[in-house]
């Protein structure tokens, strides 16, 4: 019953997705932000991501958002609508919008579902995108190495789920390639953004002898407090460049308009099918802003070659001997850590001093 | 000037005119607002107002998800305004309705993956009992210690939202979940599913207790020793303690209920359209209803009109964001409008305007 | 578990500037509690005083005229809730929830064309020779002048309340209004000004978080402040002292946690993110219970609608 049902579906996707194409309409895009398009953070990038749709096509494009959705049936409901105002693809742009973005899904066979960061792929119209961000983290982990004096690095992170370790654990691989005697100073926020905590937290690094922030959380509050002292910070998701001015060394900036723009001409000209990919820096998904005249010459250029690598796929930030916290190895020599393994990081890397939370 | 007289029982002209009223107010208000964002207003009012129930494109979906985000708000400000007439002022409910739904989320996890019809059923005895003890916490500490209730309430709701996430990311989370945050979807686990119980109306388990809520509510209170008593330890206290009203009773009766009511408004929530527990699961609802119980005028079919209009303010505030382009702040300041004159003019039914001096004082 | 590595003196000089936004809102707060009216529109009033002082430190070039335009803002905002609760006679905690609802949507609609944009800075104030005392001057004298000026706020509201005869009318309207008015005392008139306080400042400590703190705009920036502001007030009691000391025992809280893990312990962050609350219920039960301190407790006419009837 439920396979003759997905098959059905399967079916109707196909005979649906051409003549949505053919018809001289403009293609109808819908995104849904978990934030506010302001939050100069997660939502505001996919924001930018939808604008440059806009501009690539023009007037064959119609794209609409709705801001600031709670994950659950809020969701759902603005999914439906949207599906039911004619929207031809949705881009969902939040992990949690995962069981809605497959309710609706399965309602509507002949409208395209984009879902970020998730996993849950039930239906033949749902596609799943995300970004190796940790391949960013990676570079900035070997720019930091390079630069501190303290050889100390403070990290502000958010909730302890494997996007977010990943990335530690990636910064921190490529900071002790560099400079042996690096420690990491972790602090928890327990929040996606929260700029007076914060600040707080890059104070409580800076204390601990931190002299180069990194930070997993939204606001630019750490930047801010990095140039008062006259210290070093990364910053995320955009360019912070404004509000550090000397502090910034560089950024990882989340780039999504390249996908977006390649899934929308797909569906315009009907070749759209569901996917599954985790684009990174060689997709352009993941970009820096340019490099601090503050980093040595010699290191910027190890770094841009760190990054070239990378994106060439030359090069995996995870790639063996690697050991967990407590001494196991988890690669052996030379081996490459796979997807499903990062996707379930759920463990420290062997130098990481502090205990990851429950 | 402007002389305000206190009338002897509010009128029942004004009390149906003035919702009317300010709804017509705020779209004349929010038209303005609209207008300067450079949008359409009678586009955007018909957006809101009207697509929702009556367009041939939207209709058929948003009337029956009308009941889905109305129906907790509704089930919520029944069990407050109870409390609200007795001026027993529970404002806790969003911690409540977050207690109510991880007892019920926790009885249905812990007997994944086993089949059992006794466990939905045991799940809503864990939901109701999970709000009444929340609420139990200021109610016991207000008869023992006069602490106020209010403040009690309002601060256990911090502590509820901060469990919640302790739960979300610890002992709740989904061991098959990615590592993300949030429990197991409750609503895919066939025993535990609150569904729809008619395809295509919206109607689930929650809806319908909250449709039953307002009817035993209307009984209570106009039919009931026990309905008289809240009302009389609201309007004239003293008058109460001699008709043989036992206050302490009384406080404990009015937050126990809200309380139960809430728990249960927020395991439905959980095991039904949110299907399960994540860090954002606690969307505001216990705060909304106590306004929709104010805007109800603390009247049971009040309650269901004003938690209805509440719903289709959201359900067309997203039609209007998704077709026009209105940002959602400008819906979040519409409803902030709207009760602003709902409750602005609410002045007009419990008072008569006179011309004259107000007494200096 | 490493404790050594926590300096008590830096743990100190961050609370205190932690602690700055809530003190400020709940130090408004406490004024209009004292006065009888509960507000629990504190956290809109707050991040509109922080995007009005944004937008008008941004359109000026000068953060303190951005300061004055929050408070306006807050007080502006605090008015709608005084003419509704006080002149229409709305239900207090309606009122104050939709005031919230209104304030976070207005305040991202004013603050639409300030995001990614960096506001002037303010100046650290260090002032002479006692910032130069070695230990106490880094801790004490070597901040931001909101700081100070909070500080000042607390001792201003304490002596007011307690030495004048402004002060001692507004605690007895705030205790019994009918009895207030009675004795010839402008109730409303009172509420009035108390509201619009409160505002001030909750907009004081939004431009706080939006202008030193952080500095940057963006939608929902005050993440909460406003409410930890009301459980704050109810913590000290409705004595302005204990705000400044409950300020800097919840800022602290959350510093320490903080500097906990930044030194590498292990802290079980949510559970202790609940203990500000927890304790202040326990300070709520134990002032209750005592009857020889019940003038500590709740002001008697606190969300109670006034109607001079005659």
């Amino acid at each position: 019953m439920k396979h003759a049902r997905l098959l059905t579906g399967a079916l109707m996707a196909l005979a649906l997705a051409a003549p949505a194409a053919a018809q001289d309409d403009p293609v109808k895009v819908g995104f849904i932000y978990v934030g506010p398009v302001g939050d100069f953070g997660w939502t505001h990038e996919h924001d930018l991501a939808r604008q440059a749709v806009e501009e690539e096509y023009g007037d064959a494009v119609e794209t609409s958002f709705v801001e600031s959705v709670p994950e659950g049936p809020d969701a759902e409901r603005v999914m439906t609508q949207m599906a039911l105002s004619g929207t031809d693809l949705i881009f969902a742009t939040s992990f949690g919008y995962g069981p809605a973005v497959n309710n609706v899904a399965e309602r509507f066979p002949d409208v395209a579902f984009e879902h970020a960061t998730g996993y849950q792929q039930d239906h033949p119209n749902v596609s799943l995108y995300n970004a190796r961000f940790y391949q960013g983290r990676a570079v900035i982990g070997h720019i930091a190495g390079h630069m501190t004096e303290t050889s100390t690095i403070g990290y502000i992170a958010s909730f302890p789920i494997p996007e977010v370790i990943r990335g530690i654990n990636a910064a921190f691989i490529h900071a002790r390639e560099v400079n042996p005697d690096v420690e990491f100073r972790i602090v928890w926020a327990y929040s996606w953004f929260d700029p007076a905590q914060e600040a707080s937290a890059a104070e409580a690094l800076i204390e601990q002898g931190a002299d180069i922030l990194m930070q997993h959380t939204d606001s630019t509050a750490p930047m801010s407090i990095a140039e008062d002292r006259g210290l070093y910070a990364f910053g995320q998701a955009s360019n912070m460049i404004d509000f550090g001015p000397n502090a910034q060394l560089t950024a990882i900036i989340d780039n999504w308009a390249p996908y977006y723009i390649e899934r929308v001409g797909e569906v315009m000209d009907g070749t759209w099918e569901a996917g599954n990919v985790w684009t990174g820096i060689g997709d352009g998904t993941v970009a820096f802003a340019d490099f601090s005249d503050a980093i040595p010459e010699e290191v910027r250029e190890s770094a841009a070659a760190l990054r070239d690598r990378i994106a060439a796929g030359d090069y995996h930030p995870f790639t063996g001997p690697i050991n967990r916290r407590d001494g196991s190895e988890w690669l052996a020599e030379g081996e490459v850590a796979t997807d499903e393994a990062l996707l379930a990081m759920d463990f420290y890397v062997e130098g990481i001093t502090s205990e990851l939370p429950e | 000037m402007m002389r305000l007289e206190k009338r002897p029982s509010p009128s029942r002209l004004w009390t149906a005119a003035t919702p009317v009223l300010a709804v017509v107010v705020t779209m004349v208000a929010g038209g303005i607002l609209f207008a300067t964002l450079g949008k359409d207003p009678v586009a955007a009012i018909r957006l809101i107002f009207w697509d929702p129930l009556f367009s041939e494109q939207y209709a058929s979906y948003s009337r029956p998800q009308l009941l889905v985000k109305s129906g907790p708000l509704i089930l919520i400000a029944v069990g407050l305004s109870f409390g609200f007439r007795a001026n027993v002022w529970n404002i806790g409910a969003e911690g409540q309705y977050i207690i109510g739904a991880l007892c019920g989320t926790a009885v249905a996890l812990a007997f994944y993956p086993a089949p059992g019809w006794y466990i939905f059923p045991l799940m809503v005895i864990a939901g109701a009992f999970g709000g009444w003890a929340w609420a139990m916490i200021p109610a016991i500490l207000k008869t023992r210690f006069r602490t106020n209730e209010i403040l009690v309430s309002l601060l256990l709701v911090y502590v509820a939202e901060k469990l919640l996430a302790a739960m979300a990311l610890g002992a709740m989370r989904n061991p098959d979940g990615g590592g993300f945050p949030g429990s197991r979807n409750i609503s895919r686990y066939e025993p535990a599913a609150n569904t729809e119980l008619i395809a295509n109306t919206g109607l689930h388990w929650g809806v319908v207790t909250a449709f039953i809520a307002v009817i035993f509510a209307y009984v209570m209170l106009h039919k009931h020793m026990l309905g008289f008593h809240v009302r009389l330890a609201g309007q004239a206290p003293r008058a109460a303690r001699f008709a043989g009203v036992r206050p302490g009773a009384l406080v404990v009766f009015c937050l126990g209920l809200s309380g139960a009511l809430s728990g249960l408004a927020g395991m439905f929530e959980a095991a039904g359209p949110a299907g399960r527990i994540s860090i954002d699961f606690a969307a505001g609802y216990g705060f909304t209803a106590i306004i929709v119980a104010f805007l109800g005028r603390l009247h049971p079919i009040g309650i269901l009109l004003a938690g209805l209009l509440m719903g289709l303010t959201y359900i067309g505030g997203e039609i209007a964001q998704l077709t026009l382009g209105l940002p959602a702040a400008a819906i979040q300041v519409f409803q902030g409008m709207l009760l602003f004159f709902l409750l602005a003019l609410d002045l007009l039914s419990n008072y008569r305007v006179r011309p004259g001096r107000r007494e200096m004082t | 578990m490493d404790l050594s590595a926590i300096d008590p003196l830096v743990l100190a000089a961050s609370l205190m500037i932690a602690a700055t936004p809530i003190m400020l809102a709940g130090i408004g707060e406490l004024i209009s509690e004292k006065a009888g009216v509960l507000n629990l529109g504190v956290e809109g009033m707050m991040i509109t005083g922080a995007i009005t002082g944004f937008a008008i430190a941004v359109q000026t070039g000068n953060p303190y005229l951005g300061m004055i335009a929050a408070m306006a803002g807050g007080a502006a905002l605090a008015l709608i809730f005084a003419v509704l609760t006080q002149l229409l006679l709305a239900n207090h905690v309606a009122s104050g929830l939709a005031l919230t609802l209104f304030g976070l949507g207005f305040s991202s609609l004013l603050g639409q064309p300030y995001v990614g944009v960096r506001p002037p800075r303010t100046f650290k104030l260090e002032i002479p020779v006692l910032s130069d005392i070695p230990v106490l001057g880094r801790v004490l004298f070597q901040h931001d002048l909101i700081v100070y000026i909070s500080v000042i706020v607390v001792a201003l509201v304490w002596y007011f309340l307690k030495y004048t005869r402004a002060g001692l009318i507004l605690r007895a309207v705030g205790e019994n209004h009918d009895a207030a008015h009675a004795l010839g005392y402008g109730v409303v008139k009172v509420r009035f000004l108390a509201i619009l306080f409160g505002g001030a400042t909750a907009g004081l400590g939004g431009a706080y978080l939006s202008l030193v703190r952080v500095p940057q705009w963006t939608e929902g920036m005050t993440a909460g402040a406003g409410w930890i502001a009301l459980a704050l007030v109810v913590f000290a009691s409705w004595r302005p002292w204990r705000v400044l000391l409950g300020a800097y025992l919840f800022g602290g809280i959350v510093v320490l946690q903080l500097n906990l893990q930044a030194a590498g312990v292990r802290v079980p962050v949510e559970y202790l993110a609940m203990s500000p609350y927890l304790i202040t219920i326990l300070v709520l039960v134990i002032i209750s219970s005592d009857r020889a301190r019940a003038s500590l407790a709740a002001p008697g006419s606190l969300n109670r609608i006034f109607h001079a009837s005659h």
